[in-house]
């Protein structure tokens, strides 16, 4: 393959990178963020999905970089979401008068991370992808320096994230020396049939590794603290896009290194589920503060895509890929919502806080509403379809571990529903807080549509969504 | 004859006590950071152990990615840290507790 093919394939993360460097130089210079910075970086973003979306499919650079459907259809949904939260952050950081330049560039680093963790194609681009992603996103935590609590969260989320970070190279060492490549493709011939002992340790590392990213229990420790501490609009940013593409991970691994030792990998994995989503049901039963128990509910909603993974095939990685975008627009509606509230000038972030809200804000409580019953899973609402297709795939696998699995999750799901209902019944029954501020018209806008989107829009969306999934999960296995 | 063994072994008890210091440790960040440190060279030793008995460079120049990637993030901690420490005038590992539950 000559060079320029190689360019041509790499080309979206190509762009990213450029425009990131472009824009470190400008704001370098320029010294403050205007609109047309902002605007920038959001379409550098948006040409790079576009880019995804159009571009050619292959293997670039000896097969270390795989451009195929499933990275197209992860990538548009990890950079148009990127894109989003520069937008919210921006707007947040400009109501408290803290807009910088690096907001914006971080974001746009993180997603070449992301898209080039979603197409990985070898132990070291898939390091290089997660670490580039992860630094990036430490460093949003912290992103207010004054503020003690998010120099915490970001502590905190340096802390486990590193370790996690070196779980997973352990496992890859591993995996390398036992397999005597780094190449999935390589990997994949060496773990066909009777796989050793070692290449199965190194297996279970990079499990474990990635389990911390996407924050499955038991490595979830981090979540509520960094969900907590972040400001909120990069606590959106942190639920959607990095989740997806750590879940893209998982399937880059399972896939495409490792698809004949389903066996092996499946009860992991499904015990990995289950824990997620009973530790997200219970422990957040216990919670008053709204950002901690959406921290416990995306435990429990990764959980339920872990479901998917470990289902397996194209039936499993399809539903996993429905259900993550789906959740992707709950979640970034849920936090473009919360961030557009505030009290006297102090975000809202208890149950308590909203109080009656429906009396006060109708338009936004009513979002919220939709949120929380698309997270419980109600139909018609876009979670409903998201379980449905989940567990679906679960139920047609025809392995009985995880067909209980299924059944155990759907309890899990309405011993959470409680939580949800609770904070429902607080927006529409209990009597007003008191005067809620005019929102931030940009953020509401946003979770405006994205409600729209979880009741209505989605019945039509899905019938664009499934097949654009299905022909992603097909491109697993494939090397 | 020192062989392929003795440095996985080295390499597992490095990456137990990096492992280890994180979570065991109960004073100091800094010493959480070297910890980090202990684990990235815990893998590189496995990484270049494997090389040379392979007879694969890929370990060598995956060692080489790892290197480059703990300087970044030593840099990131440390910067990281120093907000913290800003805002709190102490690197306690037991004072990162304002948030609980």
């Amino acid at each position: 393959m000559t060079f320029s093919a190689n360019i041509s394939l790499v080309l979206p993360e190509l762009i990213l990178g450029v425009s990131a460097l472009l824009l470190l130089v400008w704001g370098a210079f320029s010294k403050k963020t205007t609109p047309v910075f902002t605007g920038a970086s959001v379409l550098a973003l948006v040409v790079a999905a576009a880019f995804a979306a159009h571009g050619p499919h292959g293997h670039a650079f000896n097969g270390v970089y795989s451009a195929d459907a499933a990275a197209s259809y992860a990538k548009v949904a990890i950079f148009l979401f990127s894109a989003l939260a520069i937008v919210l952050g921006d707007r947040w950081l400009a109501a408290r008068g803290d807009q910088k330049f690096e907001f914006p560039v971080l974001v746009i680093l993180s997603a070449v991370g992301m898209g080039v963790t979603a197409s990985a194609g070898d132990l070291i681009s898939l390091y290089i992808g997660v670490e580039l992603q992860s630094l990036a996103l430490y460093v949003l935590a912290a992103f207010r320096r004054d503020d003690a609590k998010a120099s915490e969260a970001g502590l905190k989320y340096f802390v486990l994230g590193a370790l996690s970070s070196g779980i997973l190279l352990y496992g890859a060492s591993l995996i390398y020396g036992f397999a005597g490549s780094t190449r999935f493709a390589d990997i994949a011939v060496a773990s066909h049939g009777a796989h050793g002992l070692g290449l199965l340790f190194g297996l279970i590392f990079v499990i474990c590794g990635l389990a911390f990213k996407v924050s499955a229990a038991p490595f979830h420790m981090w979540t509520p603290d960094v969900y907590e501490g972040a400001p909120t609009p990069v606590v959106g940013f942190f639920a959607a896009a990095p989740k997806l593409a750590a879940m893209m991970m998982f399937a880059r691994v399972l896939g495409d290194a490792f698809p004949d030792a389903v066996s092996q990998w499946r009860q992991v994995l499904i015990i990995a589920a289950l824990l997620s989503v009973f530790v997200g049901a219970f422990a957040g039963l216990a919670q008053t503060n709204l950002k901690r128990l959406w921290a416990y509910s995306s435990i429990a909603n990764v959980g339920y895509a872990l479901l998917g993974v470990a289902t397996g095939g194209e039936v499993g990685i399809h539903s996993m890929l429905v259900f993550m975008v789906l959740y992707m627009v709950d979640v970034t509606g849920f936090f473009a919502c919360l961030q557009a509230l505030n009290r006297d000038g102090k975000p809202m972030e208890t149950i308590e806080d909203m109080a009656g809200l429906v009396k006060e804000r109708p338009g936004v409580a009513l979002a919220l509403t939709a949120f929380s019953l698309s997270a419980l899973g109600l139909p018609p609402f876009s979670g409903f379809w998201a379980k449905f297709y989940v567990f679906k795939a679960a139920m047609g696998s025809g392995d009985v571990p995880l067909q209980w699995a299924a059944v155990l999750g759907l309890v899990g799901s309405v011993v959470a529903a409680f939580y949800y209902l609770r904070l429902i019944k607080a927006m529409w029954f209990d009597a007003p807080a008191g005067a809620v501020d005019k929102p931030q018209p940009t953020a509401r806008a946003i979770g405006f549509v994205a409600a729209l989107f979880s009741f209505p829009v989605v019945l039509v969306a899905l019938i664009w969504l499934d097949p654009a999934a299905k022909l992603a999960a097909a491109a697993f296995g494939h090397l | 004859m020192i062989g392929l063994p003795h440095y996985l072994i080295v390499a597992a008890i490095l990456f137990t006590i990096g492992v280890f210091g994180i979570f065991v440790n109960r004073k100091n960040i800094i010493v959480i950071l070297m910890s980090i440190e202990l684990i990235l060279l815990a893998v590189n030793i496995n990484l270049v152990a494997f090389s040379a008995y392979l007879h694969n460079v890929v370990g060598q120049i995956f060692a080489m990615f790892v290197l480059t990637v703990a300087a970044a993030e030593a840099a990131v901690g440390l910067a990281i840290l120093v907000t913290f420490f800003r805002n709190r005038g102490d690197i306690a590992v037991d004072d990162a507790s304002m948030m609980k539950g």
